[in-house]
């Protein structure tokens, strides 16, 4: 399989990623080398094989349902570019 | 006196511990070398005011004949690990000046062993890339040059066609190698402790996924991701590796078992272990030094009395293709975290989404990106079963060849490290990134398994730069890879870099 230019402006838009129409060539031939080497994995029968969830089998811990944290809203936006009142700013969403 | 900056980790301890020079003065000989070793570019962020703390601290314990495994020994931490109060970025601009407010869990035990902080080492960005050339502070330089090289330091800084330290771990690999540091962290998600260890003489372990808390550490592929150590010397990365390793709750796949005393399996007996020798890692047009090195480590350990076998991993060539689906599947969801909103860098947009597009395109590499992007679409609707689902599958089978040998009684697995020695800068991948990715071709299955490997020196090439060995455990048998491993070092000895040109 291989992807045309307009499949890599829709993966970019999904991803998030401004991609300037210059660059959609390149990352187009990019992204087909790829597809091209996993190709391969075609020739292998996977029938009956289950996929892997978990590399490492083991339970897991569960923790006790409490609250074990909290009250540190000044560390959790100390880092945003935008903030106020311990609120994350952002563009407006709605009109 | 001689050279603190040329001891290892464990002669540092034992120096210490003899009161043969203080935590300061150790301290301040690394300063003094990193600060001279700037050309290399291990260092992103140097932290001398943490160092001298931390070490005076170190004294006072020592003084009172107390202190932790690591007590006083100056580290180098890969900036992939949050470090509180200290800006950590995975080389990122998308991180921009991002100081966290936590410490990683395995940096904290690293400090609650008493070791001192250097400061913060380069990487591939978002730990994405064999070569450390997809940084955003640059490239890193290997210490070590080819015989009768063109490099040199001149007026504009290093001169010269100068080598990669392997990736993505390559200011640990650096720093190390270089003597920048006793010891180094490091992550390995494909390869990245191993082969920038095998670039550059040095030692590193990857120890079996679920080992060391992930908790704290920049995410790239959380089924793959593991933290180890890269030393100068097998003991070293023991040593390194029983402080970072251990139960944590707040990474729920991190295992609740106990941790060895990894130092003790140093010198334990080899006597009859199953080594199996993988004909499937026998490429076509593997140099023949590579060969030789391979046919030298199965000498060496026949010699202390191991067994070799052949074995088959039928398995191995789909490792690599199935990484390229499950590692960029991992990190295009991972890194939708990246968005301009919490941390790091904004670009402004017209609305919302505009914001998202503009900040991601310009805080991003084109290496992530690349990667993001395929990960978006192997994961998108009508492409999920075709790659993501059919990739698991295969790594299904991959891990099964590995369990099949261990049942069938081998011990641990030979390989070479990597299928080359340290290649120049810009001299791969520039046209095609499936060349660069090649890299990790010996050292991808044992992720996709979530097996422990070690990566050992156990030689030079032709053009006088090192090779390394691969070994290759059984879940959570760490202690068996350094027992064979140090029966290498003893045959091989170590390899401290002839010369520091740069300084």
């Amino acid at each position: 399989m291989s992807v045309d230019a307009a499949t890599v402006r829709r993966v970019a838009h999904l991803a998030r990623i401004a991609l300037p129409e210059g660059d959609v060539a390149k990352m187009q031939a990019e992204i087909n080398a790829m597809l091209g080497f996993v190709e391969q994995l075609n020739e292998v029968n996977v029938d009956g094989v289950e996929p892997m969830t978990s590399v490492m089998p083991m339970a897991m811990k569960k923790r006790a349902d409490v609250v074990n944290d909290g009250e540190i809203a000044a560390q959790i936006v100390k880092n945003a570019p935008q903030s106020e009142d311990d609120y994350f700013m952002v563009p407006k969403v709605v009109e | 006196m001689t050279d603190l900056t040329k001891l290892t980790l464990t002669e540092a301890r034992d120096g210490l511990r003899a009161k043969a020079f203080s935590a300061t003065e150790l301290a301040e000989a690394h300063i003094a070398a990193v600060e001279s070793a700037r050309l290399l570019n291990a260092y992103v962020l140097e932290t001398p005011e943490i160092a001298l703390k931390q070490a005076a601290v170190s004294d006072a314990r020592l003084a009172k004949g107390e202190g932790g495994a690591l007590e006083g020994l100056p580290l180098g931490i890969k900036d992939l690990y949050c470090t509180a109060g200290t800006r950590t970025t995975a080389c990122s601009n998308i991180l921009g000046n991002f100081v966290p407010t936590y410490e990683s869990t395995v940096t904290s035990q690293l400090w609650r062993d008493g070791a001192v902080m250097l400061g913060k080492l380069n990487n591939d960005e978002f730990a994405m890339g064999s070569s450390n050339e997809t940084s955003c502070f640059g490239n890193v330089i290997n210490p070590w040059r080819r015989e009768g090289s063109n490099m040199g330091v001149g007026s504009a800084g290093v001169e010269g066609t100068y080598l990669v330290p392997g990736g993505s771990s390559g200011g640990s690999s650096s720093a190390v190698a270089a003597n920048l540091c006793l010891a180094a962290t490091a992550t390995d998600t494909g390869g990245s402790i191993r082969q920038p260890a095998a670039f550059t003489g040095t030692v590193g372990i990857k120890p079996t996924y679920g080992r060391c808390s992930r908790w704290g550490i920049v995410a790239f592929a959380s089924s793959l991701d593991q933290a180890g150590p890269i030393g100068k010397s097998v003991r070293d990365c023991a040593v390194m590796l029983r402080s970072m390793s251990g139960h944590d709750p707040k990474d729920t796949t991190s295992v609740d078992i106990a941790v060895p005393d990894y130092e003790q399996a140093i010198g334990r007996s080899v006597k009859g272990m199953k080594i199996g020798i993988p004909k499937e890692y026998r490429i076509d047009g593997m140099p023949a030094e590579i060969e030789k090195l391979w046919q030298d480590g199965i000498n060496w350990l026949k010699a202390a009395g191991a067994e070799i076998v052949n074995i088959s991993l039928p398995h191995t060539k789909y490792a690599l293709p199935a990484y390229y689906i499950v590692a960029p599947a991992e990190a295009s969801s991972n890194l939708a975290r990246y968005d301009g909103v919490r941390y790091g860098l904004r670009e402004q947009g017209r609305d919302i989404a505009d914001m998202y597009e503009k900040t991601r395109a310009a805080g991003f590499g084109r290496e992530v990106k690349r990667r993001i992007m395929i990960g978006t679409y192997v994961l998108s609707a009508g492409y999920y079963d075709a790659y993501y689902l059919r990739a698991q599958k295969v790594r299904t089978l991959i891990k099964k060849d590995f369990e099949d040998v261990f049942a069938a009684g081998v011990h641990a697995i030979l390989t070479p490290a990597t299928p080359s020695a340290a290649f120049g800068i810009g001299e791969k991948g520039s046209a095609d990134p499936v060349e660069m990715y090649l890299n990790d071709i010996f050292t991808v299955t044992v992720n996709m398994a979530g097996l422990p490997g070690i990566a050992v020196p156990a030689g030079l090439d032709g053009q006088g730069l090192p090779l390394g060995l691969q070994l290759i455990g059984r879940p959570f048998d760490e202690e068996t890879l350094f027992a064979l491993s140090e029966v290498i070092e003893q045959a091989a000895g170590r390899f401290p870099i002839p010369s520091r040109w740069w300084a």
